[in-house]
């Protein structure tokens, strides 16, 4: 989008003196504008978000893992900021088949990673970190090492909640770029499709 | 405990408040008779209940409830209220060997708040099928005389389409479709080129305003309740002119428990369960329909045993709870790599699809009897929790590259859903479980249910249609995720596709059926069943449409029967 919030502003004053409830792009600029005024007081919003479920350390590392899964970029923030570690302490704190997963996963990768380099996940260098997620990150690497079992399934549950908290997220939904949600009074139907 | 009782008799009591009950409180009221219409389950209040263009991250679960429990299920955060495969304290029970899945809704309007809205007219063979092919049985009725009442309830309820002149998909009256999203201008081009039919869906939703209620503003959320009352529901379109003619009394939080007959053979009052308090209750009436889902209806009738009815009421021929039917059905997918390069753009609709396959092979010699037809949909529809698991399980790994990977894929799915016409057989039914009850102290039912061959091969039918449409338009197929011993081609579990039909099935004879070409039980004559119950068939046709069509033809009969003092009791 490249509108400024002045522009979408102005457009919204407008409309209303126009007295038109249902134009359509108006609405989209009424609902990029509520998004961006939302984004705007969660950013404020600093305060810190005390885990429902997973210990201190625990909700550090599922922090640090969320980030890793989905990293901000130059495109959009992260799965961090679209409140993934929330959502997954929340849904982890009330399904005891999700606490053994995740806080179980969390222990096991803490384990492992203090077997092989002497520290927990979050205590262990970049690259030592990033050694231990390749290998439980794809299902081929149980063919080599049947010990990474646990920590695959763990990690495979923990990427598609991460993947949830991300895209139903004010952020993910915009760096999806799903419009709608909205009233139209005419469907426009399908713009050009490129040939495959 | 002392039941108290209404004094009052009404001239019809209606048990159900959904398609068939809404339509007969509607018809009935309209007619001027005045009708108690009970409902298991509480009032709907839009503004209150409906959570229509909630966003996913407004709701602390984005959706995915408590425990992430509904988690890539049909009924989740967003859904109209009160609709679930399980409720608390109401259960069922699927015979070893069996798996049968019941959604039930508990609220008035029933699941016409949570339908589809696909509204299709069964064909005049549909009515006509033993003739046809020699299984089954023959409808007493016939399309001509159902044609009028598809025509009023289309009138009333508005639904879209085109006038096609395809003989297994007989036109009705249309308002405008809406035009097709992208999705479907890739399914249709497929279609054209391997002759298979791809025409505008047939949707209970408004795309002009009608009766009083606003168009659709296309927000693709129909399942969630609207609040302008733009699609089709029982609560929002045929409760409010039964209530406004000033006749109707509706008592919510009343679970049917018994149909009390009098000495005469008529039944006299139904005895129900205040669910507020727990006591026993009953109203009076003069006639009764029973518009409970066909199951629910099949469970009131068989509790309903009496001296003169020791097998349960309308059931002196045994059909009652048998022939059972739901639709065949079995989902594949595909992967459109022509929409990764779509630009951003509102891709929402109606909620459901805009276009659909009627069922095509109607003029040749297939596999198997009967036929189908093809809902499909995807596209950039908004995000819900579970969207992303298939993809992350394909891409793996974690970072930039599956977070790009997820967005150059966003959109780019389409599911499609055969949807099947099932052979009654002797192995689905449902009965009365010898030992467990509900909360309220009734009886539950127990289900069985086998797919027989024909409905194996119609599912192979689907994928393999499916793959060829997939593929000629330049997609990746992926068949059925259900796919294993159990689910042969992807068929679902009975019950699954929520369309369960034939439990107290109409016929000319008594002895083979349990309600007449009026929806009227053979054994006692002021009590109907006008819900799915009293289908012969379950043709491949989503019922919804029929329900209210025969339920309106019912209640006409009934209104003339009344005239001539024929009500009964």
């Amino acid at each position: 989008m490249t509108f400024s919030r002045r522009d979408i502003l102005k457009s919204l004053s407008m409309t209303a003196a126009a007295g038109s409830v249902l134009r359509v792009i108006p609405l989209e600029a009424a609902q990029y504008a509520h998004r961006m005024v939302k984004a705007e007081k969660a950013a404020a919003d600093t305060h810190a978000y005390p885990p429902k479920f997973f210990s201190a350390h625990a909700y550090k590392t599922l922090q640090s893992l969320c980030n890793t899964v989905i990293p901000a970029d130059e495109e959009s923030k992260g799965a961090v900021e679209a409140g993934a570690p929330e959502f997954i302490d929340l849904l982890t704190s009330e399904n005891k088949d999700y606490q053994l997963t995740l806080g179980g996963g969390i222990m096991w990768l803490d384990n492992t990673c203090r077997d092989r380099y002497g520290k927990v996940y979050l205590d262990c260098a970049a690259e030592q970190q990033k050694e231990i997620l390749d290998l439980i990150a794809y299902r081929k690497n149980l063919k080599t090492d049947s010990s990474l079992g646990q920590g695959i399934e763990f990690f495979s549950f923990l990427r598609k909640l991460t993947a949830d908290g991300f895209f139903t997220s004010e952020i993910g939904i915009d760096y999806l770029g799903y419009i709608g949600n909205t009233y139209l009074q005419e469907f426009p139907g399908c713009p050009p499709v490129p040939e495959p | 405990m002392q039941v108290k009782r209404t004094p009052k008799t009404y001239e019809v009591c209606i048990i159900g408040s959904g398609a068939a009950g809404g339509t007969a409180a509607k018809v009935l009221t309209e007619g001027g008779l005045t009708v108690a219409l009970l409902e298991a389950g509480p009032s709907v209040d839009p503004d209150r209940d409906y959570k229509e263009h909630v966003w996913p991250y407004d709701l602390p679960h984005r959706g995915g409830d408590i425990a992430g429990r509904a988690r890539r299920e049909l009924n989740d955060e967003f859904m109209a209220p009160n609709g679930a495969w399980e409720i608390e304290g109401e259960p069922y029970v699927s015979a070893p060997g069996s798996k049968f899945r019941w959604f039930r809704s508990r609220i008035v309007g029933g699941r016409t708040n949570h339908w589809g809205r696909i509204a299709l007219r069964m064909a005049p063979v549909d009515f006509k099928v033993r003739s046809h092919d020699g299984m089954g049985d023959d409808w007493p009725i016939s399309y001509e005389d159902v044609a009028p009442y598809y025509d009023k309830v289309e009138s009333y309820i508005g639904v879209f389409g085109t006038r096609e002149n395809i003989p297994s998909a007989p036109d009705g009256i249309f308002l405008p479709p809406p035009k097709p999203r992208c999705t479907e201008t890739i399914i249709k081009k497929s279609c054209d080129h391997l002759n298979i039919l791809c025409i505008p869906s047939r949707l209970a939703i408004l795309t002009k305003p009608l009766n009083g209620r606003p168009a659709c503003h296309y927000c693709a959320q129909c399942g969630r309740g609207c609040k302008t009352a733009s699609n089709f529901s029982s609560s929002q379109a045929m409760i409010p002119p039964a209530e406004k003619t000033g006749r109707l009394t509706l008592i919510t939080g009343a679970m049917a428990r018994e149909l009390v007959v009098g000495k005469d053979g008529k039944v006299t009052a139904v005895s129900y369960i205040d669910k507020a308090t727990g006591e026993e209750r009953r109203v009076n009436a003069r006639a009764f329909i029973v518009a409970a889902s066909a199951c629910e209806s099949a469970r009131l009738l068989l509790n309903s045993r009496s001296t003169l009815f020791p097998d349960g009421l309308a059931n002196s021929s045994g059909v009652v709870g048998h022939y059972l039917m739901d639709t065949v059905g079995s989902d594949a997918g595909g992967y459109f790599p022509q929409l990764e390069n779509m630009p951003a753009h509102n891709h929402d609709g109606v909620g459901g699809m805009h276009m659909y396959l009627p069922w095509w092979k109607f003029d040749r010699r297939n596999d198997f009897l009967r036929g189908y037809h093809t809902e499909f949909g995807g596209g950039r529809g908004l995000p819900r929790v579970g969207d992303y698991d298939d993809l992350c399980d394909q891409v793996e790994g974690y970072g930039i590259s599956l977070k790009r990977e997820c967005k150059k894929k966003y959109g780019t799915y389409i599911g499609l859903a055969g949807r099947g016409e099932m052979i009654p057989n002797e192995n689905c039914y449902c009965e009365i479980d010898p030992t467990a009850v509900d909360q309220w102290g009734i009886p539950v039912l127990r289900f069985y249910w086998k797919w027989s061959d024909n409905e194996i091969k119609m599912a192979k039918d689907m994928q393999d249609t499916y793959r060829a449409i997939v593929e000629a338009a330049g997609g990746t197929f992926i068949p059925s995720t259900l796919e294993n011993a159990a689910h042969p081609h992807g068929i679902a579990d009975g019950g699954v596709i929520i369309h369960e039909v034939g439990t107290a099935r109409m016929g000319e004879r008594p002895k083979t059926s349990a309600v007449n070409g009026f929806c009227q039980a053979h054994d006692v004559k002021n009590l109907f069943v006008t819900d799915g119950a009293c289908f012969v068939t379950n043709a491949d046709k989503n019922p919804t449409l029929t329900i209210m069509a025969l339920t309106w033809r019912a209640c006409d009969y009934l209104l003339d029967e009344a005239k001539k003092g024929n009500l009964g009791a």
